[in-house]
Formats: C-alpha cells, sequence, structure tokens
C-alpha cells in the first residue's frame, strides 16, 4: 500500500456519451465527455444531482456500458466500440454512496476479502494483513465487529481500507460522506487526504459539496445538468499536505467562489427542466 | 473553579447468561408481560363463562376449561388419555418425527432451490413457471394423489407435509435472495469474486433472514398439512388423536389434542427462530443496538 507508485491510475475518457434506453425512451446521460485525469491525481467531479456524474463512474468501473467514444486506463482499453462495457477489476476500486460492506462479514473479514478471493494472498496472511491496516487506520480494535455495530465514519473508513488492501490503480468514491454529519465529515477528510498522501493512488471522487471538493481535489470538475458534459475545470494549486487551516485561506475562499458560480448556474437548470434524477 | 463532576458508574456490559436475566429483569419492568398474562386470563375467563359458567347454547357440547385441565392433569383419566397415558406421548413423538423427516427434506431441497432460482435466471426461467402452477392447489388435493403414490400410512402423510412446507420454503429464499442490495453484487464483483465466491460470500448470506422468516412459516405450513394429513390418513399422531376422539364422542380428549398441538408447535416454532439467531449473529446484533 505505501508503494508512492505514481506512474499508474491514468484515466483518459474520451468524447463518451452514454444514451440509456429505459421504456423506449433515448435518454442522453453524458454528452461527449471528454477528461484527462493524469496518474495521482485526485479528480473531483461536481454537478447537479442526476446529472450523468454516477454514470461515468460506473462506465469506468465496469457496471454500466457506455454508447460511444472510449475510456483508457494507462493507456490500455477499458471500454469503447469494440468493447461496450469495461471489465470489472481490482484494479479500480468503487466506495459506494451507500455503503456496501457485507453486514454480514466482520469489519476484518470484509477488509480480507478481496485478497482471498483472488487468490494473491492465504486466509492467514490476508486477516493478518487487514487487521494491520485497520489499526493503522486508527479502527483496529473493531476489526471483529460487524458493519451494523459501528458508526458509519468507521464503516465508511473500513470499506476505504477495504478498496485499498487490493493496492489499486484507481480509487472510485461516489459521494460517499453524503449522508454523514459535517464532524464525522471533516474526521473523514483527514483520513482521506492521510490515505492519498501515503499512496498517491488516483481518486476519482464524485461530490455535492464544493468546499468538499476543492479541500481534497487537485482538480475540481464541473460538469454541466443532463445529459452531462464538461463546463468548466478547476485547478487547485493549494500545496499538499493539505489540512483544516486550508479552508480559512484566501485562496481557498476565491477557488469556492469561483466554482460556486459554475456549479449554481447548472443546479437552476437542472432544477427548472425538473427531469427525475438517473442513477 | 473547582467544580466536582458527576461520577458515572460504568460497569462492563453484561454477556451470556448474565445478560438474559438482565434483559429478563428488565422487561418485568415494563407492561408486556403483565399485559400477556392478562390476555390469556381474559381467554381463559371468556372460555369459562361461555361454557361452563352461562352455559350458552352455542357451547353447550364443549367441554369448558375446568373440565379439560381436570382431565390432562388426571392419573386416572376418564377419557382414556392424559399426560399421565403413555399413548399420549406416542401420539406426540410420532407427529414430532413426521415434521422433523418433512421439514428437513423440505428444507434440504427448498433452500438450494430458492437460492439458485434466485442466483441465476436461467434456472429460474425454467423453474419458476412450475412453482407458481404447483404452489397454489391446496395441500388437501393432493392427498388422493399421495395415497395412490404411496403405500402404507407413514410415506402419504410425511410427503404431504413436505411439499406444503417446500413450497413456502422455496419461494422465501427466492424473494431472500432478490432482496439482497444490487451494491453487495457490485462490490463483490470489483473485489474480484468469481461466481462461486458470490454465491457462497453474497447469496446465502444476504438471504438468509428471509430464508428463516420462510422456515418459521414452512414449519407452521408443515404442521398444518400433517394434522390435515393425519385426520384423512394414519393411525397415530396428534391429528389422529384428534379426529379419532371427536368420532368417539371423547371432546375432552380432542380439546387436549388441539392445545398440545398449540404448545408443540409455538416449541418448533422457538428452534427455528434460534436456530436462526445463532446463525445470523450479525443480524441480531446489529438489531439489539438499535433496541430490538
Amino acid at each position: 500500500m505505501a508503494d508512492q507508485n505514481t506512474s499508474r491510475g491514468a484515466i483518459s475518457i474520451r468524447n463518451v456519451t452514454k444514451i440509456y434506453d429505459p421504456d423506449g425512451v433515448n435518454v442522453m446521460a453524458v454528452d461527449d465527455c471528454s477528461l484527462e485525469i493524469p496518474a495521482g491525481e485526485v479528480c473531483m467531479i461536481v454537478g447537479p444531482s442526476g446529472c450523468g456524474k454516477t454514470t461515468l463512474l460506473n462506465a469506468i468501473a465496469g457496471f454500466h456500458s457506455i454508447t460511444e467514444g472510449e475510456i483508457y486506463l494507462d493507456g490500455q482499453l477499458l471500454c469503447g466500440p469494440s468493447k461496450p462495457k469495461a471489465e470489472q477489476g481490482a484494479d479500480r476500486m468503487v466506495v459506494f454512496q451507500h455503503g456496501a460492506l457485507f453486514p454480514w462479514k466482520t469489519l476484518g473479514e470484509n477488509v480480507a476479502y478481496g485478497p482471498i478471493v483472488q487468490g494473491v494472498m492465504s486466509k492467514a496472511e490476508a486477516h493478518e494483513k487487514a487487521e494491520h491496516m485497520l489499526a493503522e487506520a486508527g479502527i483496529g480494535d473493531v476489526a471483529h465487529k460487524y458493519p451494523g455495530e459501528v458508526s458509519s465514519g468507521m464503516a465508511r473508513r473500513s470499506e476505504i481500507v477495504r478498496a485499498l488492501i487490493n493496492d489499486p490503480k484507481v480509487l472510485l468514491l461516489d459521494e460517499p460522506y453524503r449522508a454523514m454529519d459535517a464532524l464525522t465529515k471533516s474526521i473523514m477528510h483527514e483520513s482521506l487526504l492521510e490515505v492519498y498522501d501515503k499512496t498517491k493512488v488516483t481518486i476519482f471522487f464524485i461530490t455535492h459539496d464544493l468546499e468538499e471538493a476543492i479541500f481534497l481535489g487537485d482538480k475540481v470538475v464541473v460538469m454541466t445538468t443532463r445529459p452531462a458534459t464538461l463546463k468548466k475545470t478547476v485547478d487547485v494549486k493549494i500545496p499538499r499536505p493539505r489540512d483544516y487551516q486550508t479552508l480559512t485561506t484566501e485562496e481557498f475562499r476565491v477557488l469556492v467562489e469561483e466554482t460556486k458560480e459554475a456549479v449554481h448556474e447548472e443546479a437552476k437548470k437542472a432544477f427548472d427542466a425538473g427531469e427525475r434524477e438517473l442513477a | 473553579m473547582t467544580q466536582k463532576n458527576p461520577t458515572v458508574n460504568i460497569k462492563e456490559a453484561p454477556t451470556g447468561l448474565a445478560l438474559k436475566i438482565y434483559n429478563w429483569k428488565k422487561s418485568l419492568k415494563t407492561l408486556t408481560p403483565y399485559l400477556m398474562l392478562v390476555g390469556i386470563s381474559l381467554w381463559l375467563g371468556t372460555y369459562y363463562l361461555f361454557v361452563e359458567g352461562w352455559e350458552l347454547p352455542r357451547f353447550n357440547k364443549l367441554p369448558g376449561p375446568v373440565e379439560v385441565i381436570t382431565e390432562w392433569i388426571n392419573p386416572d383419566p376418564d377419557w382414556g388419555i392424559s399426560m399421565f397415558s403413555p399413548i399420549y406421548y406416542e401420539h406426540i413423538m410420532i407427529s414430532c418425527r413426521r415434521i422433523m423427516i418433512a421439514f428437513t427434506i423440505a428444507t434440504c431441497l427448498g433452500v438450494p432451490l430458492g437460492l439458485f432460482m434466485g442466483w441465476s435466471k436461467t434456472f429460474r426461467d425454467y423453474t419458476f413457471p412450475i412453482l407458481e402452477v404447483l404452489r397454489p392447489i391446496p395441500i388437501l388435493a393432493w392427498v388422493p394423489l399421495a395415497i395412490l403414490m404411496f403405500s402404507g400410512f407413514e410415506t402419504p402423510v410425511i410427503y404431504l407435509a413436505t411439499l406444503a412446507s417446500l413450497f413456502v420454503t422455496t419461494l422465501n429464499t427466492l424473494l431472500g435472495v432478490e432482496s439482497i442490495d444490487k451494491e453487495y453484487f457490485r462490490a463483490a464483483k470489483c473485489l474480484g469474486s468469481k461466481p462461486h465466491h458470490v454465491f457462497l460470500h453474497i447469496v446465502v448470506p444476504g438471504s438468509l433472514p428471509f430464508i428463516f422468516t420462510g422456515l418459521q412459516i414452512s414449519i407452521g405450513v408443515a404442521w398444518f398439512s400433517l394434522v390435515a394429513a393425519e385426520m384423512v390418513s394414519g393411525e397415530f399422531g396428534l391429528g389422529y388423536m384428534i379426529m379419532d376422539s371427536y368420532m368417539n364422542i371423547t371432546y375432552v380428549t380432542m380439546v387436549i389434542g388441539m392445545l398440545t398441538l398449540g404448545f408443540v408447535g409455538w416449541v418448533s416454532s422457538a428452534l427455528v427462530r434460534l436456530a436462526g439467531n445463532r446463525m445470523m449473529q450479525w443480524r441480531v446484533r446489529a438489531l439489539a443496538l438499535e433496541g430490538r
């Protein structure tokens, strides 16, 4: 996990279009979207609800197919005209919006699950490593508990550990802190920054929260209302490592204002259109 | 400024038997046990008044609670069967053995069938229509077929109880698989699971809550159809005991048989629930934290 490998995990999204076809009516979720995420970058995606952000994540993860365009990971084609749906693999780890720790496995078993089923570690090795990584994340003493017994913050942190134990090239996070209160959120942010500083893993992070986007990201991509295209890309040049002091700087405030304007315009458009959100 | 902190007495959380006693003591402080007692007394009181107190015409053929209880604990029963007669336990044992066989067969067939139906769309497409056509046929409609197919008393009776139980178990297991959040499947795939891992680690444990709800209904249905079958064909068992005492106009024995069935059925359901709780500690613990 601690390898400072920044030469892997580059995502290239080229002219991707996705048309859903529910009940025979074509709905364009993503329209000709292109985005380059260099290896080791934290790319934050913001946009109105249901604009197609998750569609993009699902295409990278291999949950959904794309209609046109191509997506590459480190120069290798994930999906394109010849293969509309990417294969799912442990190189791209997803952390889900509502959390997807298996409730019938303890946190330790959840974390150890990936390496065991992939056959890269023996059961004993995987459990030992899982316990070690949970302890590193500060939740070692609840490793034997079930997800239903711990707080949402601990559960979410274990889920990120469950992803990291597989040494992924990319972490795909779909509004992972959405339902959390501001205090828990700030702790989660710190721990994610810590993880990033250690691993330099490429992060594709969907959020509604602009301050979160700018605090965590190297780049904030604002998307338009459906069909999603790129509206604005904001480069965040605040140096790392970042901490809560960052939130009070002038630089941070200016960036938030700049992004807010772009997002607000789109949110208003989405609200006026009044369309039902797609997953 | 010195202010004394209020001292909080933090005790070790009780476990095992201590926890049970603690919960039991706590429940004595709620209304629940007392309301339950009042409910039972009300029922018994009404039963007594209707049959033995006021002797209402509609109820004049029925034995009253005093008569039933006196007979039940009578070492020398007036009508032939009480808790002191060996034949009483023979009826109970035979019914229980039949239920155990039927329930075991139904569970061993129904759970895997339901799991595969939920897991594989192809398998489901093949089997679901058959299940849906056979399931609504009332169990009594199967009686002639059971008698034609199997000889003797024992096999047809067990066959009928198994059949009723099987449909319930299969359907609930199938619903259990369908109830699993799709994100668990995505997460499992994402973590590198092969199909057999998904089956063992997601499909099976994820459907357990529904499976056990199904098993509790299924054991009830098994009792229901077993008694029906014992009434039609059989020479032992609680169903036979009830029907036989009705034929011989020994109505007190008939009511003893009915109450015994209620009690045995309740115990069997409780055993299934207990097994479920043992297998689903993750659920028990999470529900306990929610105060349930």
